[in-house]
């Protein structure tokens, strides 16, 4: 006869006993412990599902590969450099994420960005975004955000135009001419860009890669125009100046690690406990137990590195966890939990799955694609802000470029299919990071430092190996 | 007699030029299994998908309980009780069993996915309809077999405490033995006073499980006969030729419409 389980054993093969009438889901009753957790990771892997596992390979491959070009790569100035260097590509992928989970793509992200900045710029250099700007512009400015907001209202989204109503609203009241509401109506442009964006895609049927291949090349003359095609500096912009290039105090860093931590053990082991108490699927108490220590032991040994001196000037220590790494980080996991934990982000993965299915489901396709597009701007504009602040100019190309290519190929490397229904916010952070890692390592060598076109043939391989995995994990999927 | 707990009056559908279902009354009664059958093409599924407000109608009414209704929305139909299982089986593969069988109608505590009731109902599903192939409800549905997703489309339109359920072709894929179970679910599921809609190829089975036989002959309903009244092969006839001896179509119009 089924016994319960002796409360508060957690011995890693301590099976709770199978119920009658729930014995064949086999599975769902095992607690898998950590010696069945890397089993079930290895069946995975083998069953075409690899996760992060490449990616992750690949960058170690690399920092061990640069290690060797340069004894500097893995000194502390450089780690410290890292983060600002690739927290654009970072953002501006972790944006597209959402569309290409759809099967979509977002081609205007990076010059979506730099509009945005480029609005921010402009708004406080000019004390005001009606000085630096024609009227009719402006006017046309206030009037699509307005617009957006009511297409936005009108296609039954809540947030989207919620915030491009703050932009504007910012906007009206003056308040552009300071840093910050500058740098949130960007990201209200951005939004409402978005949810024009994603109507034009989602409700009138224009193929994404065309609508946004548009915006793209339109993007780009319209930031001359706001610029009047004169760069503007950012670096006199504390805050702005900040986002890629300061650091959070020694403390704060930590209290930001203990808090990651503390939330992340908090909320796996009260989901272990849960699921043992209501008899689901879960994992043992102590493979949850292991991972936070293995999580915890990274960032521990990260934010202590960080927190080290790495001025080699000791009169001016330069100390602390870069924003630059904080801000992505913390935005991953909001996007994390947007995904998994809401019946929004649930929505989109079945739309990206089978949109027929999900229509079957009674969910409303459109407004999720819509949704999709106008997350992915907004943060797009987000990006734009790190990407200035990086350059240290809103200059008049900001965002063209390889830019919007290195971000889908950084989503694309840390494993999210172009096809939609699979990927992660996860993969947009480490793809990001063997994206920037590639002229990082080749620029501390002065004789590779002036060959760029080794840097863009290393990474055009290894997006072509990335793909090359993702391919062949499907189509092994697709067999077993 | 009961009363019929949905009708269907006068439904007409073209796709362009196409006239895939002419004037057809359809009637589900609460406690029966009504078999639609019909030749490849007939309009069965389009007749589904019409109730189900996937597609659109260009005439006709629907009565639920009686009372005229507008179901043109998937979730209008589900909002009065009917759930399907439809043909091309409407599962996306990249979610698992428990969010497939949730789609659209997620459970939430403090605005957040409860993941584990949903887990739990979903195994109490499966459990009822005694399927004992999955090893998770946590599976990815990409990685079933054609009659584990039927098993799961199946599991997922009962577990809404429906009053009327459309089976379209739920044996198609199915083993042996799976065919049994599904066939005797239906049966369990009329037993219960639950209108079941039953669309299948399989005669056997139809003549086995169904109290009524609703056959469509290129669009139009030919006849509609108790069971017990017809042999299997008078329910071929009237799904190849659209009347058999005095029931169904009349000569002269299932010529015409050939
Ligand atoms: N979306 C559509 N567009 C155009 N024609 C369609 C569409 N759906 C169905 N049809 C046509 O409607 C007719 C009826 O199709 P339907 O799928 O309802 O047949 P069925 O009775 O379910 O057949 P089967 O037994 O093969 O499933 C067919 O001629 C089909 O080609
Ligand atoms: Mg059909």
């Amino acid at each position: 006869m089924t016994a319960p389980p002796p409360p508060g054993s957690a011995a890693p093969s301590a099976a709770v006993p199978t119920e009658r009438d729930h014995g064949s889901f086999s599975l769902d009753i095992e607690r898998p412990g950590p010696r069945d957790a890397v089993r079930a990771y290895v069946t995975r892997i083998r069953s075409g599902d690899p996760g992060a596992l490449p990616s992750v390979l690949g960058l170690i491959v690399l920092v061990i590969i640069f290690n060797q070009i340069s004894g500097r790569f893995l000194g502390k100035a450089n780690i410290g450099n890292l983060p600002g260097q690739g927290a654009y590509i970072a953002i501006i992928a972790l944006g597209l994420v959402f569309v290409l989970l759809l099967g979509e793509i977002d081609l205007a992200a990076g010059t979506t960005g730099g509009l945005a900045a480029a609005y921010a710029a402009q708004a406080v250099f000019a004390g005001g975004l009606h000085k630096g700007v024609p009227g009719l512009f402006y006017g046309i400015t206030l009037a699509l955000l307005i617009g957006a907001a009511l297409l936005g209202f009108y296609m039954r989204l809540i947030s989207g135009p919620i915030l491009v109503v703050v932009g504007a609203v910012l906007l009206l009241s003056g308040a552009d001419k300071h840093v910050i509401p500058a740098l949130i109506i960007s990201v209200s442009i951005g939004a409402a860009i978005g949810i024009f964006t994603g109507w034009l895609v989602a409700k009138v049927g224009i193929p994404s890669f065309i609508v946004t291949l548009a915006l793209f090349l339109a993007w780009q003359g319209v930031v001359l125009y706001i610029l009047n095609s004169q760069p503007i500096n950012v670096v006199q912009y504390g805050f702005w100046n900040g986002l890629a290039n300061d650091n959070m105090s020694p403390t704060w860093g930590w209290v930001y690690l203990v808090v990651l931590l503390l939330g992340y053990l908090g909320y796996t082991l009260s989901r272990a406990l849960r699921a043992r108490r209501r008899e689901l699927a879960g994992d043992a108490i102590s493979l949850v137990l292991i991972r936070f220590a293995a999580i915890a032991a990274v960032g521990i040994v990260v934010v202590a590195f960080l927190n080290q001196n790495r001025n080699p000037n000791p009169t001016a220590p330069i100390r602390g966890v870069p924003w630059a790494a904080a801000v992505p980080i913390g935005l991953m996991i909001l996007c994390t939990l947007a995904l998994t934990k809401t019946t929004w982000g649930r929505h989109l993965f079945a739309i990206g799955g089978n949109a027929e299915a999900a229509r079957r489901a009674g969910i409303d396709v459109t407004r999720i694609r819509i949704t999709a597009f106008t997350v992915s701007s907004a943060i797009a504009a987000i990006g734009g802000a790190f990407l200035a602040s990086q350059q240290g100019s809103v200059n008049l190309s900001i965002g063209a470029g390889n830019i919007l290519l290195f971000a889908v190929a950084a989503a694309v490397i840390g494993g999210t299919s172009l096809f939609g229904g699979r990927g992660k916010p996860r993969d947009a952070i480490i793809g990001a990071l063997v994206i920037s890692i590639i002229p990082n390592g080749l620029g501390l060598k002065p004789s590779l430092a002036i060959h760029p076109e080794y840097q863009q043939i290393i990474t055009g391989l290894v997006l072509l190996l990335a793909a090359a995995v993702d391919a062949l994990s499907r189509r092994r999927a697709r067999q077993s | 007699m009961p009363e019929p707990v949905l009708q269907i009056k006068g439904l007409n559908k073209s796709f362009g030029p196409v006239h895939v279902l002419q004037d057809v009354d359809f009637d589900v009664y609460p406690g029966e299994v009504t078999a639609l059958v019909g030749d490849n093409g007939a309009g069965k599924s389009t007749l589904v998908k019409c109730i189900a407000g996937i597609n659109s109608i260009d005439s006709g009414e629907i009565l639920w309980e009686g009372k005229p209704a507008t179901l043109n929305d998937p979730r209008a139909a589900a909002a009065l009780g009917i759930e399907f299982v439809y043909q091309d089986l409407a599962l996306a593969d990249n979610l698992d069993i428990t969010q497939n069988m949730f789609l659209g109608r997620e459970i939430r505590r403090f605005g957040v996915l409860d993941d584990g009731q949903m887990e739990k109902k979903a195994r109490e599903a499966l459990s009822s309809l005694s399927v004992r192939t999955v090893r998770s409800v946590r599976q990815v549905v990409a990685s079933l077999s054609g009659g584990q997703r039927q098993t799961v489309a199946i599991a997922k339109a009962v577990l809404w405490n429906s009053k009327v359920v459309f089976l379209d072709e739920p044996t198609a894929a199915l083993g042996v033995a799976q065919t049994r179970q599904v066939l005797d679910l239906v049966r369990r599921l009329a037993d219960q006073g639950l209108g079941v809609v039953l669309i299948s190829h399989n005669m056997n089975d139809v003549v086995e499980v169904s109290d009524r036989i609703v056959a469509l002959y290129l669009g139009k309903v030919a006849a509609e006969v108790m069971a017990k009244d017809v042999t299997t092969t008078q329910v071929v006839e009237l799904i190849t030729a659209g009347r058999t001896g005095n029931i169904g179509l009349a000569a002269a119009a299932a010529d015409q419409i050939i």
